[in-house]
């Protein structure tokens, strides 16, 4: 992890393969070659089912049956995104999804700098059992929370009112993440204190000091963690499918498989295409984020 | 946040008369405020993490429903697991999942990055294309591969291979092909994330080493058996142990695709987990349940902490 954060500068000067052995001419063939069919490669196999997604969104379904790879032969069918947009009520699930993944987005925000701010800044006595805590919850895998967690959310201590079917009962797991906590403790940590000391000589209390202080110069490691929420909610299925059992309050990746079959194969497509599409222009826009990141979201997962 | 500063204030004059200047001091050095930025932390963690384990060490030794009371039944659970005639098949399959996702799905992202760490001009483009289908939603690409996976002649990948004269192939529909179906999608939508990271390491190679190696008359293949593989041996001993924690719990491609079929080939540990809680048919059998995560959980911890014991000294 360390090196994927390290890396973003060092431009490779050079690789595996020298310059002089790049001026060689059968190396030089050879490693042309591999980068032609490396770049063939990806497009089809990482961009081709993509591209077939967008093709079927618009192709009348008696086409996608009939004959799966042939461009159009029967003309465009725009028909099939309307369709799913409004009669299998993609719009409404597409706002339950980003209800879900903004609720999730600000609890995750809110626990990893607030706790990262105990942890990294004021620290308290208590706060080394606290982060030892969160650390050990890295440890266990997510596999064991899943029946006890539901049964939790069924009938949560203390307030003892059933989560299930409100939104709360996503919101609040996801907030549980110590991989955010940890990172954003991290990267407070590596805040230099004069500054905070000049802010508290200057009369600022604990809470201006992380409105003011903290959290303006913690943006680039917010943003990462904001983004990787936010996707990682929009992802999620199981979770939610246990607990949100009303369709209407459902997100798309709960629907998705429950419409199958009741809905028309090219309207079924076009409902995929849309519910791709949030997150790949996310990762379009953010992709320095995601590609020097990814090391970050990926890794400790899971 | 500001707000319930007030309430609070009010509880500490109270306790005031009892412990005046212990308090007083506490509140001065910002113990309180400390506490109120504690506070989501405490709860969250405390309500959804904390809590759910504890909980879970003792469901496991519980019969538990939602209608009475739980009562201790010390190891019937894990007894229950244990002899169910489908653990050793959800085991084996578990595995075998295992397996094939470390043969198909490691070997290509360390040779889609080491051959990318050697593209010059586009290998931001190069990327770009690679982790294209980690962002895709797993859920949508699963749906997508299902209908890619169609059986018939005229199925999207039949049709493919049909033009080279191969197939029509079963695909998920046969308990040979099923399971290698079910890794395949799942490489595909995974490899993305790791080309990333092996690249990240690729790149910090420092290029004195490839040189020193050259001056002793080393050629491409030397330079990337003795001077590449080895510095990203540490990458790839992590990436290893977390590619099988997670396959372990694997539970979307089969649940989605298969739904454990055919003939329960494709039935794994967390989809088993999943019927005994949840399963609509056999109804809520949160103690077995629980018992089975608690032993995958076990068993995955002492793996690692072999795993780490014997890659320790050939990681650096």
């Amino acid at each position: 992890m360390k090196r994927s954060t390290k890396s973003s500068k060092p431009a490779l000067e050079r690789g595996i393969v020298s310059a002089y052995e790049r001026r060689q001419t059968g190396t030089r063939i050879s490693v042309g070659a591999i980068n032609v069919f490396l770049f063939l490669f990806l497009m089809l196999a990482c961009l081709g089912p993509m591209y077939l997604l967008i093709k079927f969104a618009i192709t009348p379904t008696q086409d996608i049956i009939r004959t799966p790879l042939a461009m159009f032969p029967n003309g465009v069918e725009w028909s099939n995104l309307s369709r799913a947009w409004t009669e299998v009520r993609v719009s409404r699930y597409f706002m339950n999804t980003i209800l879900i993944a903004s609720g999730s987005w600000f609890f995750q925000l809110l626990v990893a700098t607030t706790g990262g701010y105990v942890l990294s800044v004021l620290r308290p006595k208590y706060a080394s059992i606290l982060n030892a805590l969160v650390i050990c919850t890295l440890f266990v895998p997510s596999v064991v929370l899943l029946v006890p967690l539901y049964l939790t959310i069924l009938n949560p201590p203390v307030i003892n009112t059933s989560l299930v079917n409100t939104v709360w009962a996503v919101w609040l797991p996801a907030g549980a993440s110590a991989f955010n906590v940890v990172i954003v403790t991290r990267f407070f940590d590596s805040l230099p204190r004069e500054i905070f000391e000049a802010a508290r000589v200057d009369g600022a209390g604990p809470f201006t000091l992380f409105w003011r202080v903290v959290l303006p110069m913690s943006k680039p490691i917010l943003g990462v963690v904001s983004v990787f929420a936010f996707i990682a909610a929009w992802k999620d299925f199981l979770w939610p499918m246990l607990v949100l059992k009303d369709p209407m309050i459902q997100p798309l990746s709960v629907r998705l498989p429950a419409i199958q079959a009741q809905t028309e194969l090219g309207v079924f497509l076009a409902a995929l295409a849309i519910s791709t599409a949030v997150p790949v222009v996310f990762f379009l826009v953010f992709q320095k984020l995601f590609l020097s990141g990814a090391g970050l979201g990926g890794a400790l997962k899971g | 946040m500001k707000r319930s500063e007030q309430p609070v204030r009010d509880a500490a004059t109270v306790s005031q008369t009892r412990l005046p200047e212990r308090f007083k001091l506490w509140f001065r050095k910002g113990g309180l405020s400390a506490l109120l930025f504690a506070l989501p932390i405490i709860v969250v963690f405390g309500g959804f993490s904390w809590w759910p384990i504890l909980r879970a060490m003792v469901m496991a030794f519980q019969d538990t429903n939602l209608i009475g009371d739980a009562t201790w039944v010390g190891l019937d659970n894990f007894r229950w697991v244990l002899t169910d005639p489908d653990f050793p098949k959800a085991l084996r399959n578990t595995g075998y999942f295992a397996l094939l996702a470390l043969i198909i799905g490691f070997p290509i992202p360390l040779i889609g990055a080491v051959l990318m760490s050697e593209v010059k001009k586009l290998r931001g483009l190069f990327s770009v294309l690679a982790y294209l289908p980690v962002v895709i939603p797993p859920v949508v690409s699963v749906l997508l591969w299902k209908f890619f996976y169609d059986g018939a002649r005229t199925g999207v990948f039949n049709t493919l291979l049909g033009h080279i004269g191969l197939g029509p192939f079963p695909w998920l529909n046969d308990k040979h092909w099923a399971m290698p179906s079910l890794v395949l999608a799942a490489t595909w939508a995974g490899a993305g994330a790791t080309v990333i990271i092996y690249l990240a390491a690729l790149i910090s190679v420092p290029a004195e080493l490839y040189e020193a190696a050259e001056l002793d008359g080393a050629g491409i293949w030397r330079k990337i058996w003795h001077v590449t593989l080895p510095k990203l041996r540490g990458v790839l001993f992590i990436t290893l142990i977390l590619q099988i924690i997670a396959t372990a719990q694997v539970f979307l491609e089969p649940y989605l695709f298969t739904g454990g079929g055919p003939n329960k080939a494709t039935l794994t540990i967390l989809l088993m987990i999943y019927n005994y809680a949840f399963g609509a048919s056999l109804g809520a059998d949160y103690g077995p349940a629980t018992a089975l995560s608690l032993m995958l959980a076990v068993f995955l911890a002492i793996f690692s902490l072999i795993y780490f014991r014997l890659t320790r000294g050939w990681s650096q």
